[in-house]
């Protein structure tokens, strides 16, 4: 049996998303910007999408930029509010200590540029409450990004009241919605949301392919120059079957949301019922503020890498935060920022869900899981130490 | 997994000589859980020869697949010829490994040692030490 349960890496493709972007490779392959009826009717497919998109997102369709993914819209919301406020002499960001890299790594290189960047603390349910942004707010603040939802553990955060408490102090709010849109209901407007990315291929769009919502009235500066596409924020000829795709996928995820969500939750919550009866582990991420698809686990005495390859032979399809499957000698500093030591966060497993997963699947992952921890405990010095005593147990 | 050689996937889901020797006449663990790799070697010797070897480790798929392919490298070997097992003739024997995992055969032949210096001293066998180099060379991870 296969089992993909790697949803948070990339999705499959759904076969709306599929059918709807054939169309404009095999006929209707005109250039938006082209005056002849072929570029014509690409435009209009252009528009449309951004009408549909802007309409899911309880936003108007000239604030939606298409970009190449959810790391592009990441860095322009970034960098564009970072150069509005360094004009007026404000240079703190509040975000916090698990972003995900695309926003991380665009803050550092500010840090350089002698921006301070306040990193909040999420031990704490493995979350942050909107008092800890309260908090952190300064007169010199210019920017607070904090992830809608987190990649790794699935801990979805208090995003309406953080939207509410920066209106309230004029400081600019961007998220990066890369793991929820699509999966839990967003809008905007009502959570006083000023910039969100997006990535099409995280709910069974395509890959390559993203937007960033900006509140009209906000200064977005663009990081391709070029032609005047996206109202000339995004230069470069529009990804015409990849943004209808997209659309057609985000479409078909909010108007399945309710029943996917139960369905997926459902399936989540038995293997994080089944996986905690393994002894000495724990799961990561916020226990009730939840994405529906994210498992999240550390197993003591064994290392991600070996855990995923095993998985993989028995079929299942997973990912881990361990240093070996990063490439980097650090374990992921998600686990890391919510407080696990190394030793426990090297034997980290996510396994990520979509509708498309079974409750066979389950049952698989439930069997496969508890053996190949158990196979490899039983050649782990660190394991057997742990069972004499001579090391302690940290979970 | 196209990451792996065939043959380390083979060591690596059968490893070969896992487990643990009650009355060993050698011990050496290197490596650290902060890192992720940590590998035990027992000897059992008799008149200079290795007459059995096991192995325990906690790290990646290279790291259990080279220990498993040490450990049959040295099995029924003079005490001499251990010694000379290099880091790079496990991985050649493993049709070798991913750049970022070399480290886990140098793993493997430092715990090779570290079990041979622990029988040497326990036995009061006089050794020269250049033949066991700190392992300061290895990756660290702070």
């Amino acid at each position: 049996m296969q089992v993909y349960a790697d949803n948070a890496a990339t999705t499959k493709m759904s076969k709306t998303a599929i059918n709807a972007m054939l169309p404009y490779m095999e006929s209707i392959y005109g250039n938006p910007s082209s005056l002849h009826s072929v570029g014509q009717q690409a435009k209009e497919a252009l528009e449309a999408a951004r009408e549909k998109m802007a309409a899911i997102l309880g936003c108007e369709p000239r604030e939606i930029y298409f970009t190449s993914g959810g790391s592009e819209a990441d860095n322009q919301a970034i960098l564009s509010a970072a150069r509005t406020g360094a004009r007026k002499g404000k240079k703190h960001i509040i975000t916090t200590a698990f972003e995900h890299h695309a926003v991380l790594h665009t803050l550092k290189k500010l840090e350089r540029e002698g921006f301070e960047v306040t990193y909040l603390d999420v031990r704490t349910n493995h979350n942050i409450t909107a008092q800890q942004v309260q908090d952190a707010l300064r007169p010199d603040t210019c920017l607070v990004t904090v992830m809608y939802a987190n990649n790794e553990i699935g801990s979805i955060l208090p995003i309406a009241e953080i939207g509410a408490i920066c209106r309230a102090s004029g400081v600019p709010f961007h998220t990066d919605a890369v793991q929820a849109v699509g999966h839990v209901p967003i809008n905007v407007h009502e959570q006083q949301i000023d910039m969100l990315s997006l990535s099409a291929h995280k709910f069974h769009g395509p890959k390559g392919v993203g937007a960033l919502y900006c509140r009209r009235g906000l200064l977005l500066s663009s990081l391709i120059e070029g032609g005047a596409q996206e109202r000339g924020k995004r230069a470069g000829t529009e990804n015409v079957p990849g943004i209808v795709s997209m659309a057609a996928a985000l479409q078909e995820s909010a108007d399945h949301m309710e029943e996917n969500a139960k369905k997926v939750s459902a399936m989540r919550d038995r293997l994080i019922a089944g996986l905690s009866q393994i002894p000495h582990s724990a799961l990561n991420g916020d226990p009730v503020h939840r994405l529906p698809g994210n498992v999240s686990f550390c197993f003591e005495g064994i290392e991600g890498e070996s855990l995923l390859l095993l998985l993989d032979a028995k079929g299942v399809c997973a990912s881990s935060g361990s240093a070996c499957t990063s490439g980097s000698l650090d374990p992921s500093h998600v686990l890391l920022a919510i407080g696990r030591v190394h030793d426990v966060a090297h034997g980290s497993l996510r396994l990520s869900l979509s509708e498309y997963n079974t409750e066979e699947e389950i049952d698989h992952i439930l069997c496969a899981v508890p053996e190949v921890v158990r196979y490899l405990r039983n050649m782990s010095p660190v394991w057997r130490d742990l069972q004499t005593g001579k090391r302690e147990y940290i979970l | 997994m196209a990451l792996y050689s065939e043959k380390v996937m083979d060591h690596f889901t059968h490893p070969r000589n896992v487990g643990t020797i009650e009355d060993a006449s050698g011990v050496g663990e290197v490596g650290n859980a902060k890192c992720g790799d940590i590998m035990k070697i027992y000897l059992k010797i008799e008149n200079d020869i290795i007459e059995d070897v096991k192995f325990e480790t906690f790290g990646c798929g290279s790291a259990i697949a080279s220990s498993s392919m040490a450990t049959e490298m040295i099995k029924g070997k003079s005490i001499h010829e251990a010694m000379r097992l290099t880091n790079k003739a496990v991985a050649e024997a493993l049709d070798g490994l991913p750049a970022h995992k070399m480290h886990c055969s140098v793993l493997a032949e430092e715990a090779i040692k570290s079990a041979l210096l622990d029988y040497f001293q326990k036995n009061n066998i006089p050794y020269d030490e250049n033949d066991f180099p700190n392992s300061e060379h290895a990756p660290q991870c702070e």
